[in-house]
């Protein structure tokens, strides 16, 4: 039976795992995931789930083993943070390459050093290019949702790509809130069965999976690894509508929130996107024309639907609570300033970094933001293209 | 008792067409361990001359199920395909009769240095599974660096010899010993001129409940610098120097699988390769008596441990 429950982001996934019941789970804990592998483990010890659950002796053993499950034949997630998700750097390109479709609940947290518990998006936008799907979640209701959908995504045989959910550590996955948990038959419906692509467990097939590649086979095989996540929006979007119609929740690419009539606009993801549209409603009401675009799927970045949205807008500013040293601005930012590049009509675009090892972002913070905004849009002139929100200088 | 002939009858798994070089003891080596079991098979291989040499696309030497990830995982590689197997056979997904074997393989630099930890962790989880060690003493895919399992004396292109230098100044990691202390039910070290024996071990490791170990001495004419005929004569030298002892661990019991009866000096088996040819400068000589003393050491040291094995 279906059921709203008081959950936080950790339990929610968990809950999420325990209906899924994948045929392995390998996962090593970190804060703020921990709970999500504790929880599994005692689903299991508790006879609620027959999956296998193992736990190795780090998260980059914990990425072969989901990597060597998965090419055996069957369903496989695990959860990490930071750290976590650095030491399986080598394994993300691994399991993409091989066209493993591992499910992986992220609880974004800050990198080292300094050593930092709380939540920014550093540790999965250094993955950005390791060929998985990201999708990240507002609050616990959509880290449910986008990790079961994640399943669906990643396995569909035209994608066959490794997906990762990300939720912000502690805001989200320490926070409880209410969350509607549907029917566990009904979850188990929606994902179906999983069907396995040359399995290792074939064993009268006799396949060879990761030989070396020269310069002969590897752009070609790189270039088809590319296909299977070029072919994803069109899933993206099925899965999302189907999920829709079954649940009632439906998903794409990116939310709007009062944008119909915006002059101005602030991108932002995941938990301040929630702020976020607090923010706005009070701007609002204060007569500004003013909306919020939240991004939902990072990779593939949906670049014409979100230039489509934003080129009527005066002034836009990105939001990202992940720096990249070094570079002509954050990871979003350069996404969609250079989505925005073929078109004649597009607005003046500044980046703000926020909230790195979790510092706070609150409605004046955005209100900041817009104050900004409302001053380029009626000069024309951008001062200052790249900047911080809410940091001691 | 496995008779040559009827191995010979048995269908190859590692089939020929593979680019290692002549006389490498990589391919002797699996061409024994693979007719160990006539169970399906699944294997994962980590970085290295086996895996590069048997697998370049689009061709195949594996005549079995294989799967290489990385360098430093063919045990958590394993781990995952032994754990997916179990899912399968709880679900009922995979018959409840269906045997496979599973099998993980790494070099020395592979298992002894950047596999060590996953090897450790697998193995102490307890996966249902073989893991083979091919130690010809280097990074030989990579051109010749040194590993844990390069011994003392001997020049790498990481720890060379030199004016200033004897080659490698550290001894070999015990890694036997080191799987030993997980406890597991089966540790064994064998050479590939001793067949049977390495038969017989690959045979009790594949039917051992339980993760088994073995650890297997794997000539490099390349690297270790040798006419490449003399490969199985260098192979019974490591023996009969002790350099490299043969024995086994079952459930804790050591047994000594291969005496000498006259143990030779060590001297022969440095004298046989090139790569421990600057040790015979008299600057050097300090080495050679080092390597002799930590032979007969070792040595007495596992002789001690059968014979204690022995005592009921
Ligand atoms: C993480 C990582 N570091 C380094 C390498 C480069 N590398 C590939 S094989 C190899 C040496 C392999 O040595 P060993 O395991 O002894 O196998 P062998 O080549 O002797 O068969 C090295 C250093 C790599 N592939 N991955
Ligand atoms: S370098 Fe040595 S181990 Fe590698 S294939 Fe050649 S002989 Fe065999
Ligand atoms: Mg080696």
């Amino acid at each position: 039976m279906k059921a709203v429950k008081i959950l936080n982001g950790n339990q929610t996934i968990a809950e999420a795992a325990r209906q899924i019941n994948p045929d392995v789970v390998a996962a090593y804990p970190i804060t703020p995931s921990t709970a999500i592998v504790e929880t599994i483990a005692q689903f299991k010890a508790d006879g609620m789930i027959s999956s296998e659950f193992v736990c190795p002796e780090s998260e980059h053993s914990a990425m072969s083993v989901c990597i060597g499950a998965a090419a055996a034949g069957g369903r496989v997630m695990t959860a990490t943070s930071s750290q976590g998700l650095a030491l399986m750097w080598e394994m993300l390109y691994i399991a993409a390459g091989l066209r493993l479709p591992v499910v992986a609940a992220i609880v974004n947290r800050a990198l080292s050093a300094p050593i930092n518990i709380h939540g920014d998006h550093s540790d999965t936008m250094g993955a950005r290019d390791s060929g998985w799907i990201q999708i990240y979640s507002e609050n616990c209701q959509e880290a449910y949702d986008n990790f079961i959908q994640a399943f669906r995504i990643g396995e569909h045989l035209d994608v066959r790509t490794p997906v990762l959910v990300g939720l912000d550590g502690f805001i989200i996955s320490h926070s409880a809130e209410p969350v509607l948990i549907e029917d566990d038959r009904e979850v188990r419906s929606f994902i179906g069965e999983f069907k396995p692509v040359f399995p290792l467990l074939d064993t009268s097939r006799k396949i060879t999976v990761g030989p070396i590649d020269f310069t002969d086979y590897y752009f070609e095989h790189k270039r088809s690894q590319i296909e299977g996540i070029e072919n994803s929006p069109r899933v993206i979007e099925e899965v999302g509508r189907e999920y829709g119609q079954k649940f009632g929740r439906f998903y794409g690419f990116f939310e709007e929130y009062r944008m119909d009539d915006a002059e101005t606009a602030i991108v932002v993801m995941s938990s301040a996107a929630g702020t976020g549209k607090d923010a706005i409603d009070e701007l609002r009401s204060e007569g500004l024309r003013i909306g919020l675009l939240k991004p939902r799927v990072f990779r593939p970045f949906p670049h014409e639907k979100i230039a489509e949205a934003l080129k009527k807008i005066k002034a836009v500013a990105v939001l990202d609570r992940a720096s990249s040293p070094g570079a002509f601005g954050a990871p979003l930012f350069t996404e969609i300033r250079s989505a925005l590049y073929d078109y004649g009509q597009r607005p003046k675009i500044v980046n703000y970094v926020y909230g790195l090892g979790g510092r706070d972002i609150n409605v004046e913070h955005f209100k900041e933001v817009a104050a900004k905004l409302q001053k380029i849009a009626e000069t024309g002139k951008v001062e200052e293209m790249l900047g911080y929100l809410n940091l001691r200088e | 008792m496995a008779k040559l002939k009827d191995l010979a009858q048995m269908e190859d798994r590692l089939v020929a067409g593979h680019g290692m070089c002549l006389g490498c003891g990589i391919p002797l080596i699996f061409k024994i361990i693979l007719r160990a079991t006539e169970d399906p098979l699944i294997i994962a291989n980590a970085t290295g001359c086996l895996e590069v040499c048997t697998t370049i696309f689009p061709r195949t030497a594996w005549n079995v199920s294989w799967i290489h990830s990385a360098f430093e995982n063919a045990a958590s590689t394993i781990a995952g395909v032994e754990a997916m197997y179990k899912a399968l056979k709880n679900k009922g997904k995979i018959p409840a009769d269906k045997k496979i074997k599973f099998l993980g393989v790494g070099g020395d630099g592979g298992t002894y240095d950047i596999g060590l930890q996953a090897l450790s962790g697998a193995v102490e989880r307890g996966h249902e599974f073989v893991y083979v060690c091919y130690d010809n003493n280097v990074y030989a895919n990579t051109g010749g660096q040194r590993s844990s399992a390069t011994p003392l004396g001997a020049s790498a292109t990481t720890a060379p010899s030199g004016s200033k230098s004897p080659g490698k100044i550290q001894g070999r990691k015990d890694l036997a010993q080191i799987m030993v202390a997980h406890k597991i039910p089966y540790v064994a070290q064998a050479s590939p001129h001793r067949w049977q024996d390495l038969y017989n071990k690959a045979k009790k490791a594949f039917e051992a409940v339980g993760p088994a170990f073995l650890n297997v001495l794997c000539l490099c004419p390349t690297e270790w610098k040798y006419d490449e005929s003399k490969g199985i004569k260098l192979a019974q030298l490591a023996a009969d120097t002790c350099v490299w002892p043969l024995y086994e661990v079952e459930n804790g019991r050591y047994k000594i699988n291969y005496k000498p009866k006259q143990k030779k000096p060590v001297l022969e088996w440095l004298e046989s390769q090139g790569r421990f040819r600057h040790l015979f400068k008299e600057e050097n000589a300090w080495i050679i008596e080092k390597i002799q003393q930590d032979v007969d050491r070792d040595w007495e040291w596992l002789t001690r441990l059968a014979e204690i094995s022995s005592r009921p």
